[in-house]
């Protein structure tokens, strides 16, 4: 490996480490998916879970989350803003040591918790159940990572700093502070902690966090990768800097507000429900002006659209966003809230966020990337690529289109009453008829980890110094 | 909530709001630039234009400020302002519950006034019955009402309790608290042995004889108080006719002496806070009526 990366090793940039997390998006990636795709068909068919506790639904879906979010996603962005930061300042990482350590300290937080989640160890609060002692691990990780981004923006030689790393740097802070705040426990043991919050409060504190890794990591940290990568694949100015500017500033102030629209109708006070309410649609204009920006990049560049996949990648990903940033505020209104609350409408808007955006943006980006770090003009081969976008777009639509479907129902069925005043459905029949969806899921969702499979194949290919990369179809994939 | 929270939440919304409002305007730009003037910044080879902010996307955004304004002026949200209106969630819930109060409440107290074995019959309180017993108490008894280990079986004629109407409803009500305490360490493992052969043996089934005399003497010192001399049971001690074939842990000789070791405990909730009375006169009326089909 190390005469590889000597091999590789650009001249003025770190290219090491931006190779090592690009690598590892990918492992994670089908890792994470992998456990997604089971605990789905666990959901369908109880009985793969095995009666054997590691392999039960309960500890493997915190582990498929961390897995996709904090691994798959944080690689994907440890990655492209390590890049993105040297490329557009024009100068190396401050620190080659520091950047290796956050990633071999990122690693083995992750493999923490591949460890820690299936032995029932949890703090269990969702996308945040890692023990204390990995938390302090993430922390320092975390610090470090900024000293590097921050330390490089200091030392870059243009005048500007580019608006990815506004979104980038604002990525950084906000995921810092919110972890420190969401994650302060008493430990009780090296495996056992009590929140320093009680009741309500720790409540809203849970999901002031929840709401802002979607708000910050999952949005704010792939906007910077898309501002980077989607003109850059484009060949096109970026549309408005102006844009860039109200949104990115109206986006950071409001986002974190939106949290207590997770505790529609429960114990939260009243004024809180509304005010996450009132950001959360406020919220609608500042996630669009990125769809905007990034579609609008594409002017005069959308025929590149039929011969290069990399490019659909990123703009059907800005589709996704866009859907699902409109109907994140439209599921926040109380009205709608209380039918689509509880029901797998959430989750289906989750993953409309997860596959549809935050996968797909990657999976672009990535496949930017890889032949870049590898020393090749381009990925082995672009019918792969164009096969897995294919597969990510199907297993998307169906994966969301099964949930929407179970979501609605069951809210449907939970709410429906007789004329005798009682309730027309028990539970279970909810269940029983959400079976259906929970099928189509399964195989949306595999269809979707499929495709990083062939994306496993092209990046090892690309990666392998003799084999020349397959001859570009002329325009065959203009399917 | 203290008012310097108030006031808190108050000047901090109002500083978000203001902030946002001020830099859409400030960066709105009416002149229209020729299409490809950049800002001169540029990037890794990234340049950027200086188009104005499409006006649609400008317009839903003041929309929807506009409206987030209002919203905090007709409800809760500004601190301790308490809206317009005067809307809270617990008076909404209030509302929605007497309106329904009145709407069934009339209806329900009839049957409420009539005796359970009378209206037991009736398809539209059973139907009734039916749907309120498949969200409250399935879970444990199951949808079709015949129990399974550790939740008895509603559908037979052996109560552990009692099947008559007003038993029934006492049980909903109150819940019950069953517990057979553990044998192992007074009797010792001869003595659950033999309490075991008996117990077989009142049940009608093959037993060792020896053994099954030995256990009746230990049965008759220590299970003869609940279990009555025969086996028979007692309603008013919830302790079960260990006579016929019904076993809510099990009938097998193993299930019979782990239970006369290590004693169970039963439960079944009370139901006299989450339902009202003439609900649980209707889920009764249920009930008995299962047992009479």
């Amino acid at each position: 490996m190390s005469e590889l990366n000597s091999a590789l090793e650009h001249p003025i940039y770190n290219y090491k480490v931006v190779r090592q997390f690009t690598v590892m998006t990918v492992v994670w990636g089908i890792v994470g998916m992998l456990v997604g795709v089971l605990i789905a068909a666990q959901l369908a068919w109880p009985a793969l879970n095995f009666d054997l506790p590691w392999l039960s639904f309960g500890r493997l879906r915190p582990l498929h989350t961390n897995a996709v979010i904090f691994a798959f996603g944080g690689s994907a962005l440890f990655a492209s803003s390590y890049y993105v930061v040297q490329r557009t300042c024009q100068t190396r990482l401050i620190s080659d040591k520091l950047a290796a350590v956050t990633f071999w300290g990122w690693q083995l937080v992750i493999l923490s918790a591949a460890i820690t989640l299936p032995l029932g160890l949890t703090s269990g609060k969702e996308y945040a159940e890692l023990e204390w002692p990995i938390d302090i691990l993430i922390t320092v990780v975390w610090v470090l990572y900024a000293i590097v981004f921050f330390g490089t923006i200091a030392k870059r030689k243009a005048q500007h700093i580019y608006v990815a790393n506004w979104f980038f740097g604002a990525f950084i802070i906000a995921v810092a502070v919110l972890h420190i705040i969401n994650s302060l426990v008493i430990p009780v043991t090296a495996s056992k902690s009590y929140s320093v919050y009680a009741g309500t409060v720790d409540a809203m504190v849970q999901w002031w966090y929840g709401h802002n890794a979607v708000g910050f990591f999952l949005t704010a940290g792939f906007l910077g990768m898309m501002y980077y990568f989607v003109p850059k694949q484009a060949e096109r100015p970026v549309y408005s800097y102006r844009l860039s500017i109200v949104h990115f500033w109206a986006l950071v102030a409001v986002y974190i507000w939106a949290g207590p629209h997770h505790l529609h109708y429960t114990a939260l006070p009243d004024w809180a429900q509304s005010l996450g309410m009132v950001m959360s649609l406020i919220l609608l204009a500042p996630s669009w002006g990125g769809m905007i920006n990034g579609m609008m990049t594409l002017s005069g560049a959308w025929h590149k659209l039929r011969t290069d996949p990399i490019l659909r990648f990123l703009v059907v990903s800005l589709s996704f966003y866009g859907m699902s940033t409109f109907e994140g505020p439209m599921m926040s209104i109380k009205t709608v809230n209380s039918l689509s609350h509880y029901t797998d409408w959430t989750i289906g808007h989750v993953h409309s966020g997860a596959l549809g955006w935050v996968a797909m943006i990657s999976i672009g980006a990535m496949y930017h990337l890889i032949p870049i770090l590898f020393g090749r003009e381009r990925m082995y081969s672009t019918s792969l690529i164009n096969a897995h976008f294919w597969m990510s777009t199907i297993g998307t639509v169906l994966y969301i289109t099964s949930m929407w479907v179970n979501g609605i129902l069951q809210g449907l069925m939970w709410r429906a009453y007789n004329q005798d005043g009682t309730l027309t459905y028990s539970f279970v029949e909810s269940v029983a008829a959400s079976y259906p969806g929970y099928v189509v899921r399964v195989f949306g969702g595999a269809i979707f980890f499929s495709g990083m499979l062939l994306m496993a194949y092209n990046l090892y290919m690309t990666s392998r110094k003799d084999i020349e990369p397959q001859a570009a179809p002329a325009v065959a994939s203009a399917a | 909530m203290a008012s310097f929270w108030s006031y808190w939440i108050i000047i901090l919304t109002t500083v978000t709001i203001v902030g946002i409002s001020w830099i859409l305007f400030a960066n709105r730009k009416r002149e229209q630039q020729p299409a490809d003037k950049t800002t001169g910044h540029e990037y890794d080879g990234i340049e950027e234009l200086d188009n104005p902010l499409p006006a649609w996307w400008f317009y839903m955004f003041v929309i929807t400020i506009v409206w987030g304004v209002g919203y905090l002026i007709v409800y809760p949200g500004m601190g301790n302002f308490a809206g317009a209106i005067g809307w809270t969630q617990v008076g909404q819930y209030d509302k929605e519950v007497a309106a329904a109060e009145q709407k069934y409440r009339d209806m329900r107290d009839r049957y409420l006034a009539l005796p359970i074995e009378e209206i037991a019959a009736d398809p539209a309180v059973r139907k009734m019955g039916m749907r309120m017993f498949a969200n409250n108490c399935a879970q444990c008894h199951g949808a079709d009402a015949k129990g399974r280990y550790g939740f008895p079986n509603l559908t037979d004629e052996d109560w552990i309790y009692g099947g008559e109407p007003a038993t029934i409803k006492a049980t909903l009500e109150n819940g019950r608290q069953a517990a057979m305490p553990a044998w192992g360490s007074i009797i010792g493992d001869k003595g659950v042995a033999d309490v075991t052969q008996y117990v077989l043996s009142i049940n009608g089934r093959d037993a060792n004889e020896s053994q099954a005399t030995a256990g009746q003497t230990v049965f008759q010192t220590y299970c003869v108080a609940c279990h009555g001399p025969e086996g028979l049971g007692n309603h008013a001690l919830g302790a079960p006719n260990l006579t016929n074939g019904v076993w809510l842990y099990g009938g097998s000789e193993e299930q019979i002496s782990q239970t006369i070791r290590a004693g169970r405990n039963g439960v079944m909730p009370a139901f006299k806070d989450t339902l009202s009375e003439d609900k649980i006169h209707i889920i009764a009326a249920y009930v008995y009526g299962l047992s009479k089909q």
